[in-house]
């Protein structure tokens, strides 16, 4: 099994955070984070990706002292903050629904935290300034809240919970109240910011659109504990297992078994076809393996291609046209469906294929990760 | 045909409409109970007494319509102190009966907002218990435990904590005991309706933001409560300004109200125009607290805070 390339030109970071061995259990019974250890570096924006339930909320809740963890110790700087109530930590946060106070205006709310340490009036000023333009809101400084757009109240939010230079910055949900459209811009908006302040980040997300685009590392959680950990194409392209490759993406999953295992190859046979992988991996001969194939990896054609392995045929029973690129959904002899992906990249519909076509699938040695588990 | 069509559904649209119909309802409502009851009270105020009738307005001996209005009873009212002094102390008791209530009520409502899901009907049952007892038995009962020789003063003096018995009945006390004891639940149960909506995640917010929690309630639970705040204190205010049975019954003679020269006036005065004109003046010191209540719901209708 391959691994993650390591990152060795980085210079040297620093921890700002740390979690260890951390366990939620609420009632008595249910465990919502279970034994999470984790390190963000300084600088490093970070992301929890689950789906609902899986605890990153809970995880992000602890980080900011809403919630005291069961078992375990979280660390900021060195010093362990687990006890400490949230208002006497160097981390803020940004609500999921923005949680702007309704009463105060874009001003007094983004001056809200620095009146409670008892900042000077004209540094209070100049920083809620500052914080204004970062956001592009000077002219609504003395709007209300709800006076404001979907995106206008995010930036609000956003820079209200930088305006303390917060050691860490959590973000809860950050984009989940914008609409798809607005969100694409605003993800970039956001990380500009952020990267201009250099505030370090944890972000959490059910979105591993989100998730890829804005973190430089993401978790993958399911169950109250880390499924994966590491740089988002390397969670994308080297999933460690059946629920992570799931998770991030579109997968075809094949069942099959090691035929061949050598150190720079192995066969996998499955019902479907015969997988060449043109690299090693951690399993043996005989062993169950699922191949994970990605839907883009995968070539259509009407020819039969030649040579016996990475190759399946079927009938096209959907196909889903998305503009950029479209999905065909192929239905194998053996009765399994796989989706392929086509690059529109001309204007007449590509490979001519249509709903009955019988079409042959194919795709490269190193297109598919084998999992193990 | 199709002109038929149009006649019939113009009428329908017009009159017999099931919209016009329901909004209507309430308008007929409030023109019969309270618009012609106020505007013959208002009628009565400019007239006279002539004997046991009141005067008419419109005097027709002249073959056409002679409209005489009277402001006698308003001089009257202007010129005599002990109006001025009646309604000044009926405000009085008034205020600082809604502000002991907002006192007391406060904190009852934030605790019930704040307790577990599952009890708070319970507690909401609590707070309207009193209801099911009629209020004059109530205020009756407070008497009793009153009095010099009362409940209170002979368990006290039993237990030798006082010699003589404390007067308690017949004085300021006693009203405003009363009159908190009686008003108390209008003052909760709109502030619970308020404080239980309140979103948390504001607090949590402040929290976040470095405020404490005791801070927090002054800078967002209050502000953000303000509503139920003006809303609890009119429900308590208004009514307090022109009651009459609690200063009847518990206030004694040196507690002046405007609710008991009013009964003075109308039952043993007999003098109904000036009633009505000590009536008309009450309505209007009431309407400036309705219409700031008033502004602010409409405030909060618009989404303001």
């Amino acid at each position: 099994m391959a691994t993650a390339p390591k990152d060795n030109n980085k210079p040297a970071q620093e921890v700002l955070l740390r979690v260890e061995n951390v366990t939620k259990i609420y009632d008595g019974t249910v465990k919502a984070v279970d034994d999470v250890s984790l390190t963000v570096m300084k600088g490093e924006i970070f992301a929890l990706l689950g789906g609902s339930g899986c605890g990153k909320s809970t995880l992000l809740r602890m980080m900011a002292g809403f919630e005291t963890p069961t078992k375990g110790k979280i660390f900021l700087a060195g010093q362990d903050i687990t006890d400490l109530p949230p208002y006497q930590r160097p981390i803020n946060m940004m609500f999921q629904s923005y949680a702007l106070f309704p009463h105060l205006s874009v001003w007094e709310n983004i001056a809200f935290g620095l009146k409670r340490d008892g900042m000077p009036k004209d540094q209070i000023a100049d920083r809620v300034e500052k914080m204004l333009s970062l956001a592009q809101l000077n002219k609504y400084a003395q709007r209300k809240p709800h006076q404001l757009s979907g995106g206008q109240q995010q930036r609000v939010a956003l820079v209200r919970s930088l305006a303390k230079r917060p050691q860490l910055l959590l973000l809860d949900e950050p984009l989940g109240a914008l609409d798809k459209k607005l969100r694409e811009t605003t993800q970039l908006e956001l990380v500009n910011i952020i990267e201009e302040v250099g505030v370090t980040c944890v972000l959490v997300t059910h979105d591993q659109e989100e998730a890829m685009t804005m973190a430089s590392r993401i978790a993958v959680m399911s169950e109250g504990y880390f499924l994966q950990v590491g740089e988002p194409d390397a969670v994308y392209e080297m999933p460690n297992s059946r629920q992570v490759a799931d998770f991030i993406g579109n997968v075809n999953i094949f069942e099959g078994v090691i035929e061949e295992d050598e150190a720079d190859h192995v066969t996998v046979r499955c019902p479907e076809c015969v997988h060449y992988v043109g690299h090693g991996v951690s399993g043996h001969k005989g062993m169950a393996v699922g191949v994970a194939l990605r839907p883009e990896k995968i070539m259509l054609s009407k020819n039969k291609p030649t040579g016996e392995y990475n190759w399946c045929a079927g009938e096209v029973i959907e196909i889903v046209y998305f503009g950029a690129h479209t999905t065909y959904h192929l239905k194998l002899d053996s009765g399994k469906v796989i989706k392929a992906q086509e690059l529109n990249n001309t204007r007449d519909l590509s490979c001519g294929l249509t709903w009955g076509d019988r079409a042959y699938a194919h795709w490269n040695d190193l297109a598919m990760v084998v999992l193990t588990h | 045909m199709a002109e038929k069509q149009s006649f019939f559904s113009s009428v329908k649209n017009s009159l017999f409409d099931g919209r016009n119909a329901v909004i209507g309802v309430p308008y007929f409502w409030f023109l019969l109970l309270a618009a012609i009851p106020l505007l013959i009270v208002l009628k009565i105020s400019m007239s006279e007494m002539e004997g046991t009738q009141v005067s008419s307005m419109i005097d027709w001996s002249n073959g056409w319509p002679k409209l005489t209005l009277n402001f006698a009873s308003y001089q009257f009212i202007a010129s005599d102190s002990l109006y001025f002094k009646t309604y000044l102390s009926s405000i009085k008791y008034a205020l600082i009966t809604t502000l002991l209530c907002l006192a007391i009520g406060y904190p009852f409502a934030y605790f019930m907002a704040r307790a577990p899901k599952h009890m708070q009907p319970t507690l909401l049952m609590l707070i309207m218990l009193p209801f099911w007892t009629s209020f004059l038995l109530r205020i009756y009962a407070w008497k009793t435990l009153l009095v010099s020789n009362g409940v209170i003063n002979n368990v006290l003096m039993s237990l030798h904590i006082i010699d003589t018995p404390l007067t308690m009945m017949n004085n300021s006390f006693s009203l405003l005991l009363g009159m908190v004891y009686s008003y108390l639940p209008f003052m909760i149960l709109p502030l619970y309706a308020n404080l239980s909506k309140l979103d948390l995640r504001y607090l949590e917010a402040a929290a976040d933001l470095g405020t404490s929690p005791f801070k927090a309630f002054w800078l967002i639970t209050v502000p953000l409560s303000k509503a139920g705040i003006i809303a609890g204190s009119m429900l308590v205010f208004i009514p307090a300004v022109g009651e009459y049975v609690i200063p009847e019954l518990l206030g004694g003679s040196s507690t002046l109200m405007i609710g008991r020269v009013l009964w003075d006036e109308f039952f043993n005065n007999l003098d109904w125009p000036m009633a009505s004109a000590v009536a008309v003046v009450m309505i209007l010191i009431i309407l400036l607290p309705m219409a700031i209540y008033n502004k602010s719901q409409a405030d909060l209708a618009e989404g303001k805070p």
